[in-house]
């Protein structure tokens, strides 16, 4: 009796005994197919999810789309008595809070990598590296609840009396600085997002340069480079595409930061040049407006263009990001 | 001073930089868990547990919240997980290298940093503005697709990770794929993707913008999913902003009871993962 007939014939047909009859049976193969087809669909589904998010929210979005043009994302606007919307100081707040807290985060989480890798002793980096891992599993609104109750009042007593005080009043730059403190507001907003993506780009970095050959570094210091000077000239400039990459999806994570900027940004639909203002972002103004919305009015169409804004600005800040950090990564 | 000795200082100087905010970042974790701790301990009592949100001032606690929230986060799980473990496995085993497994793999990546507020907007608009309503289901289809893409991207890492030879001794044996990977790879990888699970499970926990839109809160205790269901993040998110001091200080109990369970559940899932001696 052939594998083949094995296959083919009834149950009964195959004599082996135990596993082996079951493995090439008819009914093997059905449930070979039929399993494939599970994995395949399951695949399948990540795909359609996205799909259908990104079609939910342009559909969603269009009469706002169609309502103002273009406009809605230039215009400042947001006035729900007279109904018109637009979409300038949520993307203004989002951009600005973002970068702020990149410029915040981002020398902190190398100064922590270069802590990680090089400077700390051996057995204490890994409790280290999961003590500051464990920071990004604390849920935002936490973050959120602590930034507003803890963090802004400080802000607002200590911290922004003194750098309006310190620089207000030089030209130019004092507009960024003028008063006055409120605790809660962009500048307060950006820290908290800094804080929140810390952890995860510090983890990304340490990543990427305990990727470095260790050749090439010892390379460095056989020629006389410091711990510092191999982390400069030669760990980071090696892993530099994964590095910008890594901080590329540490802006997708603060752009799309919700629970805690909605508590700390103030929702203040304008925009002011000063860094110590009330603000919005896309998410913010979401989570505060979207349940008030009715289902077909034109401020929840409005509310669902802003969520397709950001999930476009998502979209494509993540995927250069994770071209960046696979490129070098596998490469 | 001499170019060597500003070298050697300039070297000090950072690292004595780099340990300083490696120590801020600790401390700044342990400010948030004292906050946490100090706010929300003294209001923890036994009514925290067993009274709902609508029970008369001075008793009232979380436990509707806290049950909403297990039903959810459970239902969400048995739902998500499975698809996400044949998804990754899809990835891993059949998928290989091929256009649709690598856009996949974009795609997964791109959900798994994705907003999570713009997944509650998504649910909304197919599950709560069709029934005219916000919904358990429609929350758990929320707390579902916040969850898909860690186990996904999970399983596919840790089958990887599972020795070929191991593969092909299962295939040599003459057993049919889906033995192979039921019966060999899932039981080589399963510390991991256990891990994955409760990481994933840990994260929608403590999910708050997907629910605001989905779910929503309720005050009372909810066990029918097709009505509005309470759960705790949505009710701290509420109770953060009210005027009243025992609703901020309810507030801070449920922080507490969120984070505690948060990392709790991380902290188990790397204690799974070191036990099978992995890293």
């Amino acid at each position: 009796m052939t594998l083949e007939t094995m296959a083919d014939g009834p149950e009964g047909a195959a004599t082996l005994s135990g596993p082996g009859r079951s493995l090439t049976s008819s009914r093997g193969a059905k449930v070979d197919i039929a399993f494939r087809f599970a994995l395949y669909a399951s695949g399948i589904l990540v795909l359609v999810v996205i799909g259908a998010i990104m079609v939910q929210l342009f559909f969603g979005g269009l009469p706002a789309l169609l309502a103002f043009g273009f406009e809605f994302f230039t215009s400042t606007e947001w006035d729900p008595v007279s109904d018109q919307y637009g979409a300038g100081v949520m993307l203004y707040g989002t951009l600005v809070t973002s970068v702020l807290a990149l410029l915040f985060s981002v020398p902190a989480s190398l100064g922590i990598a270069f802590f990680l890798t090089e400077v700390a002793p051996i057995p204490t980096r890994k409790p280290i590296g999961i003590a500051v891992q464990l920071l990004a599993a604390v849920p935002s609104i936490i973050y959120g609840m602590w930034g507003f109750f803890v963090v802004a009042p400080i802000m607002k007593e200590y911290v922004q009396p003194i750098l309006i005080d310190g620089l207000s009043w030089l030209p130019v730059i004092g507009y960024i600085f003028a008063g006055p403190a409120k605790g809660t507001g962009i500048f307060t907003t950006s820290l908290i997002l800094a804080l929140m993506i810390l952890p995860f780009m510090t983890s990304m970095y340490v990543e990427v340069l305990e990727s470095v050959p260790g050749v090439i570094k010892e390379a460095s210091y056989g020629v006389g480079s410091t711990t510092w000077e191999v982390f400069t000239t030669v760990s980071v400039p090696y892993g530099r595409t994964a590095i910008i990459g890594a901080t590329m999806l540490g802006l997708g994570r603060a752009l799309g930061e919700t629970m805690a900027v909605a508590f700390v940004v103030g929702n203040a639909a304008r925009i002011s040049t000063s860094i110590f203002a009330s603000g919005a972002t896309i998410s913010s103004q979401l989570a505060n407006n979207f349940n008030e919305s009715l289902p077909g009015s034109l401020l929840q169409a409005s509310l669902l263009e802003l969520g397709f804004a950001l999930f476009v600005i998502s979209f494509l800040v993540l995927a250069l990001a994770r071209y960046l950090v696979r490129s070098r990564l596998q490469g | 001073m001499s170019r060597y000795k500003r070298r050697l200082f300039t070297d000090n100087l950072m690292q004595v930089v780099a340990t300083g905010l490696a120590v801020i970042a600790l401390a700044l974790l342990a400010w948030i868990l004292v906050t946490l701790f100090a706010k929300g301990f003294h209001s923890l009592s036994v009514n925290t547990f067993t009274q709902p949100m609508d029970a008369p001032a001075g008793s009232s606690g979380l436990a509707n919240a806290i049950v909403g929230s297990l039903i959810m986060v459970a239902l969400a799980t048995v739902v998500a997980a499975p698809i996400g473990v044949m998804a990754g496995t899809y990835l891993s085993e059949i998928g290989g290298n091929t256009k649709l497994a690598n856009s996949i793999r974009f795609i997964n990546d791109v959900l798994l940093s994705a907003p999570s507020i713009l997944i509650g907007l998504f649910v909304y608009n197919i599950a709560v503005k069709p029934f005219h309503g916000f919904s358990g289901i429609a929350g758990v289809m929320a707390l579902g697709i916040v969850i898909l893409p860690v186990v996904v991207r999970a399983t596919e890492d840790m089958l990887r990770l599972v020795p070929g030879s191991l593969r092909e001794a299962a295939f040599a044996l003459g057993a049919p794929q889906w033995k192979v990977i039921t019966d060999v790879m899932w039981r080589a990888a399963r510390a991991g993707i256990v891990t994955g699970m409760l990481l994933a499970l840990a994260r929608a926990a403590g999910e708050t913008a997907p629910l605001i839109f989905s779910s929503s809160g309720a005050q009372a205790w909810t066990f029918n999913l097709t009505k509005q269901m309470s759960n705790l993040p949505v009710t701290i998110y509420q109770y953060a902003q009210e005027p009243a001091q025992d609703k901020v200080d309810l507030a801070w109990a449920g922080a507490l009871i969120i984070t505690l369970g948060v990392l709790l559940l991380n902290i188990s899932s790397r204690a799974v993962l070191a036990g099978t001696g992995r890293k």
